[in-house]
């Protein structure tokens, strides 16, 4: 469904990315995992077209995507699911979740919509006029998924969602994750809660210094603690 | 000051709010585009006296006030919608000093033309014949037009109002203006969002030029002053900040007139003084977010 070859990326001179190669299947979670500073969310960023520079090539559902600008590829059904969250300030919950929908405002389905996302993530049912930003992080995190689960991706991108968030929400999360892949969505995931990761990832690669050094199914990784350890840990 | 009535004052109030409209319709305009595109707009005045000039072209051809308040937001707006589209978009990304200095020359090049078109002395500006005289307001007469001024500068405002908050368009600019980069992220195209900000932007500071033509005649220097004060009124307003600008547009105004009642000579000045004051006490305005410009 989706596949990066040779995909290189540079941050003005410096050079990021060299020459990644990565397929995530329809259907499947695949799991990117790596230290600090290894890439994972300059190739995030580069499928969803946010980088200057990029080379080599990236095909959704057979197309080329390397031309289309950002905001397109959503509409291609691309979804994204930045570090830092971005809820907007300012607007409510509700008013967040429209967001994901502007793109292609359909004002009947509009509520209907919400009304689903609302039974999918009953934290947000009870706070829908809420400032958003008034949540707390986890709250926030539900939100931002929330909001790019709203137009029916068929591929979802996660950049550690779980990060800086209580264990309990943590564990809700992944298993949302296993439920929204049970209904169909494809979900590449960043996690640097590598454990929790690899239990649920049909398939894990490993990034170290902008290159992918390993790749396996998440089962084989979960067990290949030496592989952890050296690209992992901290 | 023994002619100082609560009357007058009363009467002395309308005709701030009435100023202070003009000035709330060009501040929106400054503060929708900053708050969008951090595009800080010198060309703001410029367009607005372009304003006050394609009513008058228009009505020498034929046209009339009513059919002007329509015509001429739409062909302000029009070359608005060109002048981001060519010149301030290839700005972006550099620094917010490009797009100042670039409308800072664009608009002497509009107001040169101007001149040269239309030649360097003004024209009186007739009230339309429906809008002359005055009506007993309970303080006394006050003239009808400025009423007038007051009540189109009511719609306008509520018409940005409901278009910002409850359709799809004005939810992307509420959110487009905190975080660009995750509408785009959800499918927004940014950059024709800017342009449509600029245009609408341009069109309402052409409507206020053309509101405030009957008041004060028209000349092609007309948008430079009324451009610095309409700047205090973003900066006391909260740069960026819609309510702001409403609400310190109204005050600049009513400050403006209160004081050339007491002293005529330091009206002018009073705005200033005004804006020195607020910054002291609250350096992002009323409204502003702290930090913004940093
Ligand atoms: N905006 C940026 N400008 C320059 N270098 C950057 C920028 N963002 C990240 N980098 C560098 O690119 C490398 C990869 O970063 P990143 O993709 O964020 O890693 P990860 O998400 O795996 O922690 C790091 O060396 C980082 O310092
Ligand atoms: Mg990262």
């Amino acid at each position: 469904m989706l596949k990066l070859q040779g995909l290189n990326a540079w941050y003005g001179p410096s050079h990021v990315l060299q020459d990644i190669s990565l397929e995530v299947k329809q259907g499947e979670i695949v799991c990117l995992i790596g230290r600090n500073g290894a890439g994972k969310t300059t190739t995030l960023k580069s499928v969803m077209g946010l980088l200057g520079k990029t080379s080599g090539s990236i095909r959704f559902d057979g197309q080329e995507l390397s031309n289309q600008p950002a905001h397109s590829r959503y509409g291609l059904g691309l979804a994204y699911v930045p570090e830092e969250r971005r809820i907007v300030p300012g607007l409510s919950v509700r008013d967040n979740l429209k967001l994901g929908l502007v793109a292609s405002p359909d004002k009947h389905r509009e509520a209907e919509l919400i009304a689903h996302t609302a039974q999918v993530f009953p934290r947000l049912a009870e706070r829908l006029d809420q400032m958003a930003i008034t949540m707390s992080g986890g709250e926030q995190q539900m939100l931002a998924i929330a909001r790019a689960m709203i137009s029916s991706p068929r591929l979802i991108m996660l950049d550690e969602p779980s990060e800086g968030i209580m264990p309990v929400l943590v564990d809700e999360m992944f298993e949302l994750f296993t439920s929204m892949k049970a209904q169909g969505t494809t979900i590449l995931l960043v996690e640097q809660n590598v454990e929790l990761a690899l239990a649920i990832a049909d398939h894990a690669y490993v990034l170290d210094q902008g290159t992918i050094v390993h790749h396996d199914t998440g089962k084989a990784l979960l067990a290949d603690v030496e592989i952890q350890e050296r690209y992992c840990s901290v | 000051m023994a002619g100082l009535t609560l009357d007058l004052i009363g009467m002395q109030l309308f005709a701030g709010v009435a100023l202070g409209a003009v000035y709330v319709l060009l501040a929106i305009g400054l503060s929708l585009i900053f708050g969008m595109l951090t595009v800080v707009n010198f060309a703001h005045g410029a367009f607005y006296m372009l304003g006050a000039y394609v009513g008058l072209w228009l009505m020498a051809h034929g046209g009339n006030f009513w059919l002007c308040l329509v015509l001429v937001p739409l062909v302000v707006g029009g070359i608005g919608l060109a002048v981001e589209r060519v010149l301030i978009r290839p700005l972006y990304g550099r620094g917010i000093d490009y797009p100042l200095l670039l409308t800072f020359g664009l608009s002497y090049i509009i107001v040169e033309l101007v001149r040269i078109t239309f030649g360097k002395s003004g024209f009186p500006f007739d009230t339309p014949e429906l809008l002359q005289g005055a009506v007993d307001i309970g303080v006394g007469y006050f003239p009808l037009y400025r009423l007038f001024v007051i009540g189109a500068t009511a719609v306008i405002l509520f018409g940005l109002w409901l278009f910002l908050e409850r359709t799809s368009f004005g939810l992307i600019i509420r959110a487009g203006a905190r975080d660009p980069l995750i509408v785009r992220v959800l499918g927004v195209n940014v950059a024709q969002v800017w342009l449509i900000v600029f245009g609408m932007g341009t069109a309402i500071a052409a409507f206020a030029g053309l509101l405030a033509a009957p008041l004060q005649g028209v000349i092609p220097e007309m948008g430079g002053t009324i451009l610095a004060e309409a700047f205090v009124v973003t900066v006391v307003g909260g740069m960026g900040s819609l309510l702001g600008a409403v609400l310190a547009g109204i005050l600049v105004g009513v400050v403006v007139s209160m004081t050339s009642l007491f002293a005529p000579e330091m009206a002018k000045v009073a705005i200033f003084a005004l804006m020195a004051l607020v910054l002291l006490i609250r350096p992002q305005g009323f409204f502003g977010r702290a930090g913004l410009m940093s």
